[in-house]
């Protein structure tokens, strides 16, 4: 029995020696050697090898989540020098967040996009962007149709805009695709992704009919003093390479009662965020008396993104 | 067999597998050379692609899966071909088949290891793989496709790597494998065939954002290229085994095969002009796809000399073996076998994925062509696939072949 539990502990100290020199060695591959001195690295490495294997954000217990915070918050000031403030804020009662879109009032600034980027720290290299507008002639209806590729001053005469993202689905494909479960909606209707359980597999992006996701190609890079430091846990922490995100409502902000960003950005009025329970809320007022429409209704995939024309 | 059968336990059978595998003329080792430098190619490629990310291949936000998938729907077809052999052999009793069924399950085992190799190297964060694991991880199960499709495809690989073990074990001893320990899986192993493949289409066909994928008759189609593309490459593989080995193949046997590859091509082509008729009779917003793929769209058409190139000599190839001018030389149905696997592997690999994704839902067209990387890489996986494969069948053919021996004397 004794030798029996030697051996089967000497295994296990072996697979995780093993473990760890794969995590070392792709922490070193990722990270780089920035000679931080041998005492921080050391320190960095053990707090990636704990989050190599940690659970999934969504059976975690408070306490878990808290440490795992933890955890990403001395990582960021140990690697990029940077006190971060990731909280998990979790949806609040009775509230389910919906979207519209003026389709007479954008004018095609898109400092939405600004606005967006900023404050999810998308990626820089790649131009990583949630946000579409799509540039459309009269008798166009669906931005499938339009341009997302202008590039000359707006809003052009004889043109209108329409805005994509991600449209927040009641019944969201990429939910049912992921082998992981590592996206899912949650309970204010928010789809989120926990990035950390990701794989990178892409089948998501696949299902999604609207462009709503983005996959970090390359190693995402935002400058220093760019990087927006009140972070969510499922909203704009930061990312690594081979990773699925996507708009994410702005969960850092709208959870703690503020609008998304490019809602509070958008300097025509385009852009309507709410709670689709709050009878007095503005989105409320747009759905009632407006007349609004929504994209690919075929489907069945029921986005709480609507499009309204004055 | 000289040593007696108490001595032959089951390490001296790794022990000769390995051995025999090792062993052989000069040219087997220089093909053995060629294969290891094709697969260091492939991990040199992965340490690249592991270091930049996926940005070191040419897939984009629009075209998010690109030759890895594409050649991973064309290899579980041929996975899934072993059945053709399979079915005949073990259920209809063909003495023919049966002795190169075995071969067929060696060559599923090899495009099983390729397929799961290119879907792994397809994935972003590799390291995290482990998240699909029950237990430990969270498989999205009965919901996610891509779960079954890792349920099927390991099922369908240990089915096929067993039960041919146990089978070269027994008549390695020289002794008549029990049948109640094998016979089921076998019959387990024939529905798992069709699984296979009717869940990878699957895994396409359930998404309406792609109208191009969404299509009922994409699973039977599936299997019919299967049928068609699989046991063309067992074919080939027999020829060399033929010319190569002492283990000799009969022509009936590639006469079987040819009427199998024949029956499913036509029915492939078939589906394949229904196909067309729906997108082109009446072209609707749906139909764009296919318009980028056999016209090219706002200028991007890339794939277009592909496409056509693919249908032209799939068609070729089906009525030469159809029509078999050469009668009972059948090593001049090489080339036929070649145009239509080639075919086969366009339509159904690139020429499926990629214009799947474009145009994007929201209308944008661009093109793919694979990287360096992606090439380099997509090459070590194929040096991979057939090292296994000549790992699996080089003992597996010895042992056949003494243990025939035997028997007949």
């Amino acid at each position: 029995m004794d030798s029996d539990k030697k051996k089967k502990m000497n295994r296990r100290t072996f697979l995780k020696g093993a473990a760890s020199a794969a995590i070392a060695g792709s922490a070193a591959v990722t990270v780089g050697c920035e000679g931080k001195g041998l005492l921080g690295s050391s320190e960095a490495y053990a707090l990636e090898f704990q989050e190599y294997f940690k659970k999934y954000y969504r059976v975690m217990t408070p306490v878990e989540r808290q440490e795992t915070v933890t955890r990403l918050e001395k990582l960021a000031k140990i690697k990029q020098d940077i006190t971060v403030n990731i909280d998990t804020t979790k949806p609040g009662e009775n509230v389910l967040f919906g979207y519209a879109f003026n389709v007479t009032r954008c004018e095609g600034y898109m400092e939405c996009i600004q606005a967006c980027v900023k404050e999810n720290n998308l990626d820089r290299k790649s131009n990583t962007q949630y946000i579409q507008i799509f540039e459309m002639e009269p008798g166009q209806m669906t931005p499938d149709q339009g341009d997302s590729k202008f590039f000359h001053m707006v809003p052009q005469d004889g043109h209108f805009y329409m805005g994509v993202q991600c449209f927040h689905c009641e019944n969201p494909p990429c939910v049912k695709a992921c082998p992981t479960k590592a996206t899912w909606k949650e309970d204010d209707g928010i789809v989120v992704v926990d990035y950390d359980w990701c794989i990178g597999c892409r089948y998501c992006m696949a299902a999604c009919p609207y462009m709503g996701r983005r996959f970090n190609w390359n190693e995402p890079e935002v400058p220093k003093d760019e990087i927006t430091k009140n972070q969510h846990y499922l909203g704009n922490r930061k990312r690594v390479k081979g990773m699925m995100e996507k708009c994410t409502f702005c969960i850092q902000r709208t959870r703690k009662g503020k609008l998304t960003a490019c809602a509070e950005a958008c300097p025509t009025g385009a852009r309507v965020f709410g709670n689709l329970l709050d009878p007095d809320s503005e989105i409320r007022f747009v759905l009632e008396n407006k007349k609004v429409y929504r994209l690919k209704e075929d489907l069945g995939t029921e986005p709480k993104f609507w499009y309204f024309i004055d | 067999m000289k040593k007696n059968t108490a001595s032959k336990g089951i390490f001296s059978f790794i022990k000769d597998c390995l051995l025999w595998n090792l062993s052989g003329p000069i040219s087997y080792q220089i093909y053995l050379c060629i294969l290891v430098c094709l697969m260091m190619a492939g991990i040199y490629g992965y340490v690249v692609q592991f270091k930049l990310g996926l940005s070191a291949t040419n897939m984009s936000n629009i075209v998010s899966w690109g030759f890895y998938i594409s050649n991973f729907t064309f290899l579980v077809g041929v996975a899934a071909a072993a059945v053709m052999l399979i079915l005949p052999s073990y259920i209809f009793k063909d003495k023919d088949l049966y002795k190169v069924a075995i071969i067929g399950e060696g060559v599923a085992v090899g495009a099983l290891v390729m397929c799961m190799t290119f879907v792994f190297v397809d994935l972003g964060r590799p390291l995290q793989f482990w998240h699909l694991t029950p237990g430990i991880g969270q498989l999205n199960f009965p919901s996610s496709l891509l779960a079954w499709d890792i349920i099927v495809l390991n099922g369908y690989l240990a089915l096929n790597a067993l039960v041919p073990a146990y089978i070269l074990y027994c008549h390695y001893k020289g002794r008549e494998p029990v049948g109640k320990f094998y016979k089921p899986f076998i019959v387990l192993s024939i529905g798992w065939a069709i699984a296979i493949h009717m869940v990878t289409a699957f895994l396409y066909q359930g998404l309406p954002a792609r109208p191009f994928w969404n299509n009922p008759l994409m699973g039977p189609r599936f299997l019919a290229s299967a049928f068609a593309a699989g046991p063309a490459i067992i074919s080939l593989v027999l020829h060399v085994v033929n010319s190569t080995t002492n283990f000799k193949i009969e022509n009936k046997i590639f006469n079987k095969l040819r009427i199998i590859i024949v029956s499913a091509a036509v029915i492939n082509l078939l589906m394949l002009f229904s196909e067309i008729f729906k997108e082109f009779y009446f072209p609707t917003h749906h139909s764009q796809s296919a318009t980028y793929l056999f016209f090219g769209l706002q200028g991007h058409d890339s794939l277009v000399p592909w496409i056509w190139t693919a249908i032209s000599i799939n068609f070729i190839g089906t009525m030469i073996l159809a029509f078999n001018p050469f009668r009972e030389r059948q090593i001049i149905l090489f080339p036929a076998l070649i145009l239509l696997i080639v075919g086969i592997w366009i339509e159904k690999g690139i020429g499926l994925i990629v214009p799947g994704l474009i145009p994007s839902p929201m209308g944008e067209v661009t093109s793919y062509a694979p990287s360096n990387i992606e090439l380099l890489i997509t090459l070590g996986i194929l040096g991979l696939g057939m090292f296994v494969v000549t790992m699996l069948l080089k003992p597996a053919l010895i042992i056949e072949k003494e243990y025939d021996d035997n028997h007949e004397h």
